[in-house]
């Protein structure tokens, strides 16, 4: 039964694009770090400053991230959706999440105990290097969308110049 | 007016200068900073155009700009602009009310190349007050839906309250032939929608890009990019179509102004494709 449970999970690893063309050998390996979760409408997956002791791919379902600033609430940095995934702090020092994460409807996605994977990638950098390659282009987009946005290219010109 | 002014027949280089007088016939605040006219000819044959061109619009004592035709193809009797205020003539466009008077000139420029979409995706991305140019496309792709494979809109704008045409956004995406999506760049908690960049939207949305033909208007960068990304995931060069701007003055090609390259931006533009722009994009003295 509960090989039966780590194949299956092992089969949504590998058919998340995340980690798409996985060595079933390894997509195996990894399944013993991984679980499905469920989070209800308004849930948070993790919040700023929390350990990010786990992340999450996303199956089903949106979330957001988000900063909490005095006086203006919540702002959303960036949504991500069904095929991404949640969370990156987990990989590097000091392993602590920098921004809230929140379910928007309900989600459903396959967790990940990131220190079980860590480890497992500790003791085999095979698996360390294939996961890094897997996981720094998705670093890589975020930090150019974040620079394009950064230019707030939407702005009326006048907003620019004042800027400049 | 004079006997000898009604016999004045200006010749065509000169005709081409002279403005029609226009009348504001409705007018629709968009946004906070920018407003859609609806126009109609003082007399004579309304002005037909073709989605993609534009007109120079003349303020009389103010100066005159090229502004996009953001109306609907098919009503030729109103001619629509949207314009933003971000200057002299474009804030005293934006102030005209219903029954002032307007000059016009054209319709310029090229069109969309709406025949390479049929029996193909059409696949259209706008970005911010880029959505304008690219509303006459929209409403000629929902009335040729059976001429193609798929209709779908890509927006991404600065903000939940700076989204463009919003009703009409609404019921685009409540029809059955117009596959929507929008992003913002930013947004407090209470917006449910996408945060990120239009680019975000591809993969979810592109459903066969080799069959696929793309349109895109928005700021330039943010042109480059998605045209880069659809081209990455498959969308040939040569259908990927790009709406330009530059400074423009006289909208016939003759002065020069809008020069981009081997390119004319007023008469071989706005609508050009990749293929010829992409390694004009980055070069800094353009």
């Amino acid at each position: 039964m509960a090989e039966g449970k780590l194949k299956s999970i092992a089969d949504l690893l590998a058919a998340h694009p995340l980690f798409a063309g996985l060595d079933p050998a390894i997509a195996d390996l990894l399944a013993g770090c991984a679980r499905n979760v469920h989070f209800a409408a308004g849930a948070y997956l993790f919040q700023a400053d929390d350990a990010a002791d786990t992340f999450y791919l996303l199956r089903g379902g949106d979330v957001a991230l988000e900063l909490r600033m005095p006086g203006r609430g919540r702002l959303t940095v960036q949504t991500l959706h069904p095929g991404e995934v949640v969370g990156a702090s987990w990989i590097l020092p000091p392993y602590r999440w920098r921004f809230d994460a929140r379910a928007i409807g309900d989600v459903r996605a396959t967790s990940l105990d990131a220190a079980c994977l860590r480890a497992k990638c500790d003791a085999d950098p095979r698996i360390g290097y294939d996961v890094m390659k897997r996981f720094l282009p998705i670093v890589a987009e975020r930090l150019q969308t974040t620079r394009l946005r950064l230019l707030d290219l939407y702005a009326p010109p006048a907003e620019v110049g004042r800027q400049l | 007016m004079t006997a000898i002014a009604r016999s004045y027949q200006p010749p065509a280089a000169e005709a081409d200068m002279l403005p029609r007088p226009f009348r504001v016939v409705a007018r629709q605040q968009e946004l906070a900073d920018c407003v859609s006219l609806e126009l109609a000819p003082v007399e004579g044959a309304p002005l037909g155009f073709v989605p993609g061109q534009f007109t120079m619009l003349y303020v009389h004592g103010v100066g005159e700009i090229p502004i996009s035709i953001s109306g609907d193809p098919s009503v030729s009797e109103r001619l629509v602009h949207t314009i933003r205020d971000v200057g002299a003539v474009t804030g005293a466009l934006c102030r005209l009310q219903e029954g002032a008077r307007v000059g016009v000139r054209g319709p310029y420029g090229s069109a969309w190349p709406l025949e390479r979409a049929f029996g193909r995706h059409l696949f259209v991305v706008a970005g911010g007050l880029g959505l304008a140019p690219l509303r006459p496309l929209v409403h000629w792709a929902l009335a040729n839906r059976h001429r193609l494979k798929s209709v779908a809109l890509v927006y991404g704008t600065r903000s939940p309250d700076n989204l463009l045409f919003l009703e009409q956004l609404r019921a685009w995406a409540a029809s059955e032939g117009l596959e929507l999506g929008i992003t913002v760049d930013r947004a407090t908690a209470d917006w449910q929608g996408r945060v990120g960049l239009v680019t975000d939207l591809l993969p979810g949305m592109l459903h066969d890009p080799a069959e696929t033909v793309a349109m895109l208007c928005g700021p330039e960068p943010m042109m480059r990019f998605a045209a880069q990304a659809l081209g990455s995931a498959g969308v040939p060069q040569a259908d990927i179509h790009l709406s330009m701007e530059r400074n423009m003055k006289c909208g016939l090609g003759w002065c020069g102004h809008c020069q981009l390259g081997p390119f004319l931006i007023c008469r071989d533009g706005p609508v050009l494709p990749y293929a010829e722009l992409h390694r004009l994009l980055t070069v800094w003295e353009l």
